[in-house]
């Protein structure tokens, strides 16, 4: 039988009182969404908290809205919500694509986005998915709000760059008008982690590339971002040779390592193809809504 | 910490430790069994209840986080000795060989069905695609979700003949 050590609960009633129990309880403490990563993790004593702050009563965390020029979405939104948002969909078709592909419907009912960007997992699909949109993560702590672009959010595996006593709030994923987006994802079996998946976002201006995001994750290239491959295709016109050069590029920039999953030319190789499948998407996507 | 938790319409108050898993206060504290308890990593759906209304892995909720909440499990399935239509199809349709799975994948499509009353086989499997079955009677389960599908359309276009029958 998997049970997680012993370990204080407390139950948050509003955001204040969430960062509250944090200040309270100080940095031994973690707060528990879904908990589909966490609990696994305490399950095998990985993550040892001594107290869990449970934050799923909170729906002020819940939700997805339009709020001026940005697509907000609450921390506590579950995967399911955000797979299955109109609004979402309209704007950003990138995360129904990410979405179908993350875990099952059972899981996505429980986990929670702002869960999964948090627990900052290399081969998390959300965060390439984030980092290509170029959102922004909203950050609360009793001092106040700060707002972190979701490429400098991750500082490393399992690291984030939300300190003991703040809480994500809210990702705020900019809208421009004229862009597509779509999310590519090689999986061993259905439901598992990417063997290596590409995230892209693609505004178009006369067949030019007027501005572009791409995303990567599973593979290790820093802050789930594909700067270089990014900066090539930037301004450039929209080709098959120049989709197929920004994967070269992306391919080259990023840092796999070899496991049960494939060895390093294999995560390489899918990098660069993926990063061209989701380019031609977003882009397709793109030029349909121009039309 | 005590807890109250309403199950199957039923409040049940038990005083839990905050590492109780709530498969384990299902199965364990209040003595329904008919959830079952599989791989223990939120892998293998066996486990599947709802949480107000949705169906969740509850090998990796904490009993305590359904402190105030409802749950249903596949004990509250059936209205007295009426099965519910996806019981009757998983019997009509041989939706189950050993049964370790059949009490979530039920949970699951009853959920599926209260969403999308007319599923496609594509949409059953998809809903149900976090839910493993070692005897792999699929063919059979979707069969029998969409027998539940099929059964209660029917239903439904006779239930306002009745309606007009009794006003008459």
């Amino acid at each position: 039988m998997q049970v997680p050590a012993h370990f204080e609960y407390e139950r948050a009633t509003s955001v204040d009182h969430a960062l509250a129990l944090l200040a309270q309880w100080g940095p031994e403490a973690r707060i528990v969404a879904g908990g589909h990563s966490l609990i696994p993790m305490m399950k095998l004593r990985i993550a040892r908290p001594e107290a869990l702050i449970d934050i799923n009563e909170l729906a002020e965390l819940s939700y997805l809205r339009i709020d001026g020029d940005a697509l907000s979405i609450g921390a506590l939104t579950r995967h399911t919500q955000l797979l299955e948002s109109e609004l979402a969909a309209e704007h950003y078709p990138i995360f129904r694509d990410a979405e179908r592909v993350i875990a099952d419907p059972v899981v996505r009912n429980r986990g929670t986005i702002g869960g999964s960007l948090c627990q900052a997992d290399p081969s998390e699909d959300l965060s390439a998915a984030f980092s290509a949109v170029d959102a922004i993560a909203v950050i609360r702590g009793q001092g106040g709000t700060r707002q972190v672009p979701v490429r400098d959010f991750h500082v490393g595996p399992y690291e984030t760059v939300v300190e003991p006593g703040e809480l994500l709030t809210e990702i705020r994923v900019p809208i421009k008008p004229g862009g597509g987006s779509a999310y590519e994802k090689v999986e061993r079996r259905v439901g598992d982690w990417a063997v290596a998946a590409a995230g892209a976002a693609v505004w178009l201006s006369g067949g030019v590339v007027a501005d572009v995001g791409i995303g990567l994750t599973a593979v290790g290239a820093e802050h789930f971002h594909a700067a270089q491959a990014e900066e090539f295709l930037r301004g450039k016109e929209l080709s098959d040779a120049n989709l197929a050069e920004a994967g070269q590029i992306a391919g080259q920039n990023c840092h796999p390592t070899a496991d049960q999953r494939g060895p390093v030319d294999y995560k390489r190789h899918l990098a660069q193809e993926l990063t061209v499948r989701a380019l031609r998407r977003a882009a397709a996507r793109a030029a349909g809504r121009a039309s | 910490m005590q807890i109250t938790v309403n199950v199957n319409g039923q409040d049940y108050t038990r005083e839990v430790s905050a590492r109780l898993l709530l498969v384990h206060f299902l199965r364990d504290e209040i003595g329904l069994t008919g959830t079952h308890w599989g791989c223990d990593t939120s892998n293998c759906g066996v486990c599947t209840v709802w949480l107000d209304e949705v169906p969740v892995k509850s090998c990796t909720v904490l009993a305590v986080m359904a402190d105030g909440h409802r749950v249903r499990t596949v004990e509250g399935l059936a209205d007295g000795d009426q099965l519910d239509p996806v019981q009757q199809g998983f019997i009509q349709c041989h939706g189950l060989q050993c049964g370790f799975c059949t009490p979530g994948m039920m949970l699951t499509a009853r959920a599926l069905l209260n969403r999308e009353p007319d599923p496609s086989e594509e949409r059953i499997r998809e809903a149900i695609s976090g839910q493993i079955c070692r005897c792999t009677g699929y063919e059979n389960i979707v069969k029998a979700v969409r027998w539940a599908a099929e059964h209660e359309a029917a239903a439904r276009t006779t239930e306002p003949r009745t309606t007009e029958e009794a006003t008459v």
